[in-house]
């Protein structure tokens, strides 16, 4: 199984995924953003950083890279396509994912292990959890404020769509975002495209994966959180089903 | 060679963080009596040719296409601006 990982100039994580991608027992393919060739890949992963250094807007040069055609076209062909804080900005900017980001309502860079609700387990990426479990993960990032339009939410509460909401328990935050980490909409950490096939969000799961290199979880030895593996191992079983 | 400059502003329903962060270093420094201040983008676009309604055509596309996202921006204003203009500028 082949996963690939898409690499632009400016990228930061995308040898965390394919880290991440090879822990699930996955191979992992690492994609170039001037490549108009996907390498038979399985599934796509964009991952987090400041693609063309966010100059214009967060993903807003990115999604006109010779890749985005490709994964654009796998994605409406039903490929499972995970975008992941950057990647999730990319996303929205190619209309595969409604709504956009915005600068944090705090105005500032914010950077925790962020817990999540788990709303929609039915996704190509969410399969292995459980409806409403809370997960944590770590959230690093400056344009993180998911907006969209009041009618846009209404249809993506509607039909499920909202797949990650951002969840109490994080040990530290600005004043009045205990919770809400930048002020988005509903609460909105993640939503998927009508399908499940494409999901994104702004807190990094590759980043949770392996033990001693992920979250601290309360109550227990610091560095041991691993639940950002679900999101590969998901995907994985829903390639073979 | 004429200029457009292509006028971009975040929506009115939409917060703008950057435009916040301006209205509150305002008072600090003295500067009084203004209620709020939201922080939109210009773009001067050098055009080969003459502008007429076609170049216009294309570069409004441009501007809702790549210089704007129309979910949470838009396009206020799109000048062509003359040379004696850029003279004075």
């Amino acid at each position: 199984m082949r996963i690939g990982v898409v690499t632009f100039p400016g990228t930061l994580d995308d040898r965390d995924a394919l880290r991440a991608v090879r822990l699930a027992g996955a191979e992992g393919v690492a994609l170039w953003h001037g490549d108009d060739d996907l390498q038979d890949v399985d599934a796509v992963i964009l991952p987090g950083g400041f693609s063309y250094g966010d100059y214009l807007r967060a993903g807003a040069i990115s999604r006109f890279a010779p890749v985005m055609e490709k994964v654009v076209d796998a994605a409406h062909g039903g490929m499972p396509v995970l975008g992941i804080c950057n990647g999730f900005q990319i996303l929205c900017e190619s209309h595969l994912l409604p709504g956009s980001m915005i600068k944090n309502a705090h105005r500032a860079f914010i950077c925790r292990d962020q817990p999540l609700r788990v709303e929609n387990n039915r996704t190509a990426w969410t399969t292995a959890y459980d409806a409403d479990q809370v997960i944590r993960i770590p959230l690093k990032n400056q344009d993180g404020q998911f907006v969209a339009d009041q009618r846009t939410l209404e249809e993506l509460e509607a039909e499920g769509r909202v797949v990650f909401r951002y969840a109490e328990g994080a040990t530290h935050g600005p004043e009045g975002f205990e919770t809400n980490p930048n002020g988005s909409r509903h609460d909105i950490a993640g939503i998927t495209n009508a399908y499940g096939n494409v999901v994104g969000l702004m807190p990094h799961p590759e980043h949770a994966v392996e033990a001693g290199f992920g979250p601290d979880e309360p109550g227990r030895a610091t560095r041991t959180g691993v639940d950002g593996l679900g999101f590969f191992t998901s995907v994985m079983r829903s390639l073979v089903a | 060679m004429p200029r457009v400059v292509v006028h971009v502003m975040p929506k009115p329903e939409i917060l703008d963080p950057q435009g916040k962060a301006v209205a509150g270093a305002l008072p600090r420094l003295g500067f009084d009596g203004i209620s709020s201040v939201r922080q939109g983008k210009r773009f001067e676009l050098e055009v080969d040719g003459t502008v007429d309604e076609a170049a216009l055509a294309r570069i409004r596309e441009a501007a809702e296409t790549l210089l704007s996202n129309p979910v949470i921006e838009d396009v206020v204003a799109i000048d062509v601006a003359d040379e004696a203009e850029r003279g004075e500028a």
